[in-house]
């Protein structure tokens, strides 16, 4: 059985994780490399004279671009397995684990692990101002988890205890609030933090559909096989 | 009664392999977006931004 996981999961997060890479590269990495030169200090905002909005940027770079893609399908293969362990405990629960289906899980992925803890903490670009790494890191595991309880109570709980549940669940991390700077001091532009978060959740939405579908078909197939 | 000591144990044949590869799951999330160790952070630095992980 456990096998099933792994084979499903190595196979859906590496080829979704692969896609997202390269969705990455295309349409976040450009406005990532962008903020760097405000972060290094080779563009100064609000300095003596306006700054053109489309510089030079650094064109594709092996080691860095190929770490990141290797990097991206890990960290998917990593999600597809808390994934999959969800939607093999949903199909006890009577859920159609197939590549369809997978797309809503996908989606329900996204929410609890990128847009829930994005809401509080935006994606952010290098050289904006944020509160210590740590409180962060805690409040985004928080933040996360909290989610998926709530997401798993409004699937598959029954009546107005598990719903009413859900809805704190979804806004008591934010009603607490996460971890902010003291002060900002970040010389990066406001448009380009926009569209990057922008970009990030874009991208993150296509990433965890991929990734959905291709866990649900992977897990289908696997089982057929082995039955 | 056969019945249902068969379905509690199909159950549970699943949860534990459903659990462990959670864990599997959440210690290389961990691992790629967290972990601040710099050849890690650095490595994975696009990525934790890109996949709006808490970074530096």
């Amino acid at each position: 059985m456990f096998s099933r996981f792994l084979t499903s999961a190595l196979f859906a997060g590496a080829s979704a994780g692969l896609l997202t890479g390269l969705l990455q590269l295309y349409f976040v990495q450009p406005v990532l490399l962008h903020a760097e030169l405000y972060e290094t200090g080779a563009l100064v905002h609000f300095g003596a004279d306006p700054v053109s909005a489309h510089p030079d940027l650094p064109g594709f770079d092996a080691v860095r671009d190929g770490l990141s893609l290797i990097f991206t399908m890990l960290t998917y293969t990593a999600y597809a397995l808390i994934l999959l362990a969800a939607m093999s405990l949903g199909e006890e629960r009577g859920a159609v684990i197939d590549g369809r289906w997978g797309i809503l899980w996908g989606v329900a992925g996204f929410v609890a692990f990128h847009l829930a803890p994005g809401f509080s903490l935006a994606p952010e670009v290098p050289g904006v101002a944020a509160a210590d790494i740590t409180a962060r890191q805690i409040w985004w595991f928080a933040a996360a988890a909290a989610a998926l309880v709530a997401l798993w109570l409004l699937a598959f709980g029954k009546g107005w205890g598990a719903w009413i549940g859900a809805a704190v669940l979804l806004m008591a991390p934010h009603i607490i609030g996460a971890p902010e700077p003291e002060s900002f001091s970040g010389p990066v532009p406001t448009e380009i933090g926009a569209l990057f978060a922008a970009r990030a959740l874009g991208i993150g939405l296509a990433a965890w559909v991929l990734l959905g579908s291709f866990a649900g078909f992977f897990w289908q197939r696997e089982g057929a096989q082995s039955a | 009664m056969t019945t249902m000591i068969k379905t509690a144990g199909a159950t549970r044949s699943k949860l534990v392999p459903a659990l462990f590869a959670a864990v599997l799951g959440v210690a290389l999330m961990a691992l790629t977006g967290h972990v601040q160790a710099a050849a890690l952070h650095d490595a994975a630095h696009d990525v934790r931004h890109a996949t709006g992980f808490p970074c530096h």
